[in-house]
């Protein structure tokens, strides 16, 4: 993963948080993605004010008893996977 | 006939059949329904509200042109309320700079503008109005709006030679999204076929550039490709299964389970002035007929790709074979398949691009 650590990912134009039958979802064009668990804490914390690094350490201590450096690639591959879907941008 | 009936996930409300341009492959029915029929704001209103609460997320507003509403910006704080994403189908005209902004600021998430080709002249053939320029100007506006956009450019053998210029268009656009879409052989798309229909080397040609383009903008741009399904070897899940995911709501206020489904002779469509729309996904004639499996023939019935598929679209499949319950046409597995075969045969080998239009399409004849 190449991801600049400094970046702030933001929801793209089209994409934000919606609910549905009492769950979370990311309401996208012509798609919508269920959120639970870490993709919830994930999604909600793309704001475009959380850097990458911050995102990356909030996690850590919300899930403590998982291996730092496997809590950190998830988050980069969805993260990295939500922006090739457009439903990132990563602001400098 | 039936099983316990999914939520809906999406509401395609057509707000109106008014239309300032008249495709040649129109999806609409050719009786349309008239202004003094359309549906009440309020109508709209409670709709927007009993499908969120069946599960709908997504609510497309189309038409004909749903800008020609006036009450547009109200039905869109009616459904943002009701908690729906809210995605507009149009083709940029009517509007102005000041009804995008009323638009936006009334809660549009995505603003989806269709393109009849890269190319003006052609462009505004295919829909018999003076259209492209106008779509270009609100591609600008869209610059400066935080809405999401996608470009839908519908493809035919008349403007595959446009793809280069069609993706150009999107690049220099703020879009994120965009459909590549063949003309599906519906409507007035099924009268003027012989003319739509690509050749297959067109169609292998097209399938190498949007790989290439994919590629290329993965991250910038997600591009979706449609082929024609006459192509295909197996058919499309279409509307991911009938009474499945999708319900449409016509201008007067019947509930179908697709745009096409009106040409299944015998099928009673019930209206949402008279019932809920519960009432109507959960037991209505309509959407119980082709729902689930029970109404399959063979080879669907036993097929291992009906759960996949669902046997394709039963519009296609009455209006090639005469009977809706068969399997669609298209699926190599069908009997009727050398039906498909027929029409593709008699594709001329040069696509023809060249030549002026033909003076021959099928035009509707709507006073707009």
């Amino acid at each position: 993963m190449s991801l600049d650590q400094n970046l702030r990912p933001q929801l793209a134009p089209g994409c934000r948080l919606g609910e549905n039958q009492g769950l979370k979802v990311l309401l996208m064009p012509e798609r919508a993605l269920r959120l639970s668990g870490p993709s919830l804490e994930i999604v909600t914390r793309c704001d475009g004010k959380h850097s990458i690094a911050q995102l990356v350490s909030e996690l850590q201590k919300l899930y403590s008893k998982a291996q730092p450096k496997k809590v950190e690639d998830d988050i980069l591959g969805y993260l990295q996977l939500l922006h090739d879907q457009r439903a990132l941008d990563f602001a400098p | 006939m039936t099983g316990p009936s999914p939520n809906p996930l999406a509401l395609i409300a057509e707000l109106t059949h008014r239309c300032p341009l008249h495709c040649v492959y129109c999806s609409n029915p050719a009786e349309l329904t008239a202004r003094a029929d359309e549906l009440r704001t309020e109508t709209w209103f409670r709709v927007f509200r009993e499908a969120a609460t069946l599960g709908v997320m997504q609510l497309d507003l189309t038409g004909g042109e749903p800008l020609t509403r006036t009450d547009l910006c109200s039905m869109i704080e009616a459904a943002r309320a009701a908690n729906l994403y809210v995605n507009l189908i149009t083709s940029g005209l009517p509007l102005d700079e000041r009804r995008l902004d009323e638009l936006v600021a009334a809660g549009l998430d995505h603003f989806q503008l269709s393109f009849q080709g890269a190319r003006e002249e052609s462009a505004n053939e295919i829909c018999s109005t003076k259209a492209h320029a106008q779509k270009l100007r609100v591609l600008e506006w869209l610059k400066s709006r935080r809405v999401g956009v996608t470009l839908n450019f519908v493809l035919h053998r008349k403007n595959l030679d446009q793809l280069d210029e069609m993706l150009a268009i999107a690049e220099n656009s703020c879009a994120s999204r965009v459909e590549f879409a063949h003309v599906q052989y519906y409507g007035w798309a099924f009268a003027n076929r012989e003319q739509l229909l690509p050749t297959r080397d067109q169609l292998a040609q097209s399938l190498e550039f949007f790989k290439r383009a994919q590629e290329r903008l993965l991250g910038k741009i997600r591009i979706e490709y449609v082929v024609p399904d006459y192509y295909a070897k197996f058919p499309k899940p279409c509307m991911g299964g009938w009474g499945r995911k999708v319900m449409l709501i016509t201008p007067s206020g019947y509930a179908m389970p697709c745009h096409a489904a009106g040409v299944i002779p015998g099928l009673q469509f019930e209206n949402v002035q008279e019932k809920s729309l519960r009432e109507i996904w959960e037991s209505s004639e309509a959407f119980q007929k082709f729902r689930g499996e029970d109404w399959m023939q063979e080879p669907c019935k036993s097929c291992d790709r009906r759960a996949q598929d669902f046997g394709g679209c039963r519009c296609q499949a009455l209006m090639l074979t005469g009977s809706a319950a068969s399997t669609d046409p298209v699926c190599s597995l069908s009997p009727n398949r050398s039906k498909i075969d027929a029409i593709l045969a008699a594709i001329p080998e040069s696509p023809q691009i060249a030549e002026p239009f033909p003076a021959s399409w099928l035009y509707r004849r709507n006073s707009a």
